[in-house]
């Protein structure tokens, strides 16, 4: 063999171990569920009973699926008018002058804090505020674990859309201008429809990165295992149930908890390649 | 012909345009109201960390392991600066990154390398969709997997190693794709410049290709490695953390996100918790601002 | 027939002293210098000149569209039908003055039906359906595209040949029914065959329609307008009727222009 032949074989090679690391990880994680699905079913997943006291174990994941979806999508209703209003300011605007450059430094700087950081900072500073309000006695609950998460999702609700909103091309805008529309109109008939797939899209991912978080999370949401009663109410997420009930975990639990993860990861998967999809017909 | 032009006027009075003006300067109010409620937090969050963490800050908190709980304790009573620092978070956290850089840098390179090489092929395409999956999979569940891996088959306990495998595997995607983005802005003439010297292949890559896009390369890991030294929960589930410096990586290792963890949940050293993720946040827009000056330098 | 007419007409738009310049800090460098005319009603007035001269600049100022930039300074008066344009909210300006660009841009989130009457939504113009669709076949009719398209008016318009895209601009632009239409280079991306399609809707139009139009074909500016202006580095050179700036320029720069010296 030549070496040419050498190295696209050992390219090769490294592609095939990228294959077998992501085929491994879903046999893992399915091979570490079937405990619990031999012994509770299928109806694990939509069962909402979670009980770890011996001789009485029952494991259902239903209020970590609803805490996970109602936490992540009031952190996107959050999110959105917010990131919304970012990406017009730096993409439309103000685009390229020195105000622009601040927010969008400012919003990239968002995605630099770690999770464990804002969770920190959520307990100690938003929390106080929440109670202020006198939304929950404590301050905790799906609200509070929302907004953080909300401030976590801006800077990938923003990526993509800014720069889909900053590429509509002028001429598209100028012939809405020359027909007398005020710039509010252009953005919502000529910026807003001609960008639509990507600021779809960047929503997508950005809801896909709030489903998975858990630090900030865990630390704010009560960890109560059952389905919250309202958006003020405590709760738990899949990766927060996770990360607070896996020190102590073995036999079923454990079984149970890597079928969460499982789920999870499935979940995840499935959101990331809805976004991921509307950006390739994009290009 | 004539009756468009009434209908224009009458249905456009300058009543109605005065309506749109002032909507369009509200909703340009609202935007500006919006952005800078956007940025509020991020500046909430480093002025908060400054404030609170400064005055832990100095040589000590550097060079010594974490204090116990009885020794902040004391200090607390006599009102003194809690002794010690966070030294087994740094080494844990480097250690941990460095082992994590040293499996994902290489591999994702040649990944990186191999999906530029095939360009649209089918099974390319494969490779990317694999690659922007485990880009989507949630930290935690890397950890669930390192310690099923790892923890359970490899170092029959918590270890460094595995924290270090789950920082790899998170790693990989955020390698992957960049490396094969600094490829494609590479000429092709240099290349082939290579190629019609009859210079062996692997040399091409090492020697011709790595060099031009060495930057593109940087910006990559350097923010990789951004991502990946906040990471908390697959440490969690992995390394555990540990009360003193160690090399050994088949044991327990702290890290600077585990030990604020482990501050947090002890009432006598609580107080350290902002210089720790002051510590950190700095690390980690360092490293973001290299990335962005090595990235800007290219263009 | 119509020429003894228009000479008594009033100008549609006065232009005086106009200036304009893309730097805010420099305002010594201008794009248009100092430029007067008349712009008479009911004709075809082309603006000619080398490229970067000011064409675009000028046809620009008509209907305020450098005040989308910031950086753009526009000094001097512009009258429309006798109203000082400055008075006017842009919002209305630009109603009245229509304006079609140089490579076709229909709204690609918009059918052929919506692109018609986008002026009217976007300003907010509610109407009866059957008002709607009588303006629609009205104005692509006015372009000659109406045959063309009618049976596929709600499907977006990307399939149309530019040629055809651009008279859909036109047919938008017009169903407004302003007084001015600014034409900038219309059919500088276009086929010659799509280019004679749009001279002869422009001949036709400007019974009804005062035309301004930008162009760097010569051929064309002879062909169909009335009259002429010839701009070199920011300013108005010469300014008459076409006939008489073909046969007999009054200035050395447009006889070398229009004997292809430069340009
Ligand atoms: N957006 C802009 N920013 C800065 N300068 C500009 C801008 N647009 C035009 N100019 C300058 O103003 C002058 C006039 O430009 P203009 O576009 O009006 O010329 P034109 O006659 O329309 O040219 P063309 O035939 O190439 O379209 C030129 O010197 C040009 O460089
Ligand atoms: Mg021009």
């Amino acid at each position: 063999m030549n070496s040419e032949k050498v190295t696209k074989n050992l390219l090769f090679v490294a592609s095939i171990i990228l294959i077998l690391l992501a085929a491994g990880m879903v046999l893992t994680l399915a091979s570490g569920s079937i405990p619990v699905f031999e012994k509770f079913g299928i109806q694990f997943i939509w069962s909402n009973k979670w009980n770890p006291t011996a001789g009485r174990e029952q494991y259902g994941a239903l209020p970590f699926i609803a805490g996970t979806i109602i936490t992540s999508v009031l952190a996107l209703i959050i999110c959105l008018p917010l990131a919304f209003s970012a990406s017009l300011f730096i993409g439309e605007f103000y685009k390229g002058t020195f105000f622009a450059k601040i927010i969008g430094t400012m919003v990239d700087l968002l995605a630099g804090i770690p999770s464990i950081v804002y969770g920190l900072w959520g307990f100690y500073y938003l929390r106080p505020m929440i109670v202020k309000l006198g939304l929950n006695a404590q301050g905790f609950g799906v609200f509070t674990a929302s907004i953080i998460l909300a401030i976590m999702i801006i800077p990938y609700a923003t990526s993509i859309s800014t720069e889909i909103i900053s590429l509509v091309p002028n001429h598209l805008k100028e012939a809405a201008y020359s027909l007398g529309a005020t710039r509010m109109e252009v953005i919502w008939n000529v910026t807003v429809p001609a960008a639509r797939s990507g600021i779809i899209a960047s929503y997508i991912l950005a809801l896909g990165r709030a489903l998975g978080e858990t630090m900030a999370v865990t630390m704010l949401i009560g960890n109560d295992n059952h389905i919250p009663k309202s958006i003020f109410g405590i709760g738990n997420t899949m990766a927060s149930v996770i990360a607070n009930q896996f020190g102590e975990a073995e036999g079923s639990k454990l079984s149970a908890l890597i079928a969460i993860g499982l789920l999870l990861f499935v979940i995840t998967g499935l959101i990331n390649a809805a976004g991921k999809f509307i950006i390739k017909k994009l290009a | 012909m004539e009756d468009q032009k009434v209908i224009v006027d009458k249905l456009s009075s300058k009543s109605k345009d005065a309506r749109r003006k002032a909507s369009n300067g509200i909703f340009h109010g609202l935007v500006i109201l919006f952005s800078l409620i956007t940025i509020t937090p991020i500046i909430l969050i480093i002025l908060n960390l400054v404030e609170k963490g400064y005055r832990q800050i100095n040589l000590h908190f550097f060079t010594q392991i974490a204090p116990d709980s009885w020794d902040a304790m004391q200090a607390i009573s006599q009102g003194k600066l809690i002794p010690g620092g966070i030294l087994n978070g740094i080494t844990g956290t480097f250690m941990m990154v460095g082992m994590a850089s040293i499996i994902a840098i290489p591999l994702g390179i040649m990944i990186g390398i191999f999906l530029y090489e095939n360009g649209n092929k089918r099974y390319a395409n494969f490779i990317r969709d694999i690659t922007d999956i485990l880009q989507g999979a949630p930290s935690i569940v890397l950890g669930l997997i390192a310690y099923l891996w790892v923890v359970k088959y490899i170092t029959h306990g918590f270890s460094a190693l595995a924290g270090a495998v789950s920082l790899a595997i998170m790693m990989l995607p955020l390698i992957i794709r960049p490396t094969e983005e600094t490829f494609k802005m590479i000429p092709n003439t240099i290349k082939e410049a290579g190629v019609a010297l009859g210079v062996p292949y692997h040399k091409i890559i090492l020697k011709v290709m790595m060099p031009t896009g060495l930057s593109g390369l940087m910006t990559g890991i350097l923010l990789a490695l951004s991502r990946v030294i906040g990471e908390t929960a697959p440490l969690m589930l992995t390394a555990l953390g540990s009360q003193y410096v160690s090399f050994d990586i088949t044991k327990p290792a702290s890290a600077i996100p585990l030990l604020i963890w482990n501050f947090y949940n002890d009432p006598n050293l609580v107080n350290l918790i902002w210089s720790s993720s002051l510590s950190l946040v700095a690390m980690v827009l360092a490293l973001n601002l290299i990335s962005k000056r090595i990235a800007s330098k290219r263009k | 027939m119509v020429n003894p007419v228009t000479e008594i007409k009033k100008p549609v738009l006065r232009i005086q002293n106009l200036h304009v310049s893309y730097d805010k800090n420099d305002k010594g460098k201008y794009a248009v210098a100092n430029v007067s005319a008349d712009i008479k009603k009911d004709q075809i007035t082309a603006i000619m000149g080398p490229s970067g001269c000011g064409k675009s600049s000028l046809l620009r100022a008509l209907n305020r569209m450098h005040e989308l930039y910031p950086n753009i300074v526009t000094q001097g008066k512009i009258f429309l039908n006798d109203v000082d344009i400055s008075k006017l909210s842009n919002i209305e300006l630009r109603r009245k003055i229509g304006m079609v660009f140089q490579s076709p841009n229909p709204f690609p989130s918009m059918s052929i039906y919506e692109n018609v009457v986008a002026g009217y939504k976007l300003n907010g113009i509610k109407q009866k359906k059957n008002q709607r669709d009588e303006i629609v076949e009205k104005s692509l009719k006015d372009v000659a595209l109406w045959n063309e398209v009618k049976d596929a008016l709600h499907k977006r318009g990307n399939f149309l040949s530019g040629g055809q895209q651009q008279r859909l601009c036109i047919a938008r632009a017009l169903a407004f029914q302003p007084d001015v239409i600014l034409l900038d280079e219309p059919t500088s991306a276009l086929d010659p065959v799509a280019t004679s399609k749009i001279e002869d809707l422009l001949i036709k139009l400007k019974k009804n329609y005062s035309i301004v139009l930008v162009t760097h074909n010569m051929a064309q500016a002879a062909r169909i307008s009335d009259y002429s202006m010839f701009m070199y580095l920011g300013e108005l050179v010469e300014y008459g009727k076409t006939k008489d700036m073909f046969t007999n320029p009054s200035d050395k720069r447009t006889e070398e222009y229009l004997m292809g010296k430069f340009g």
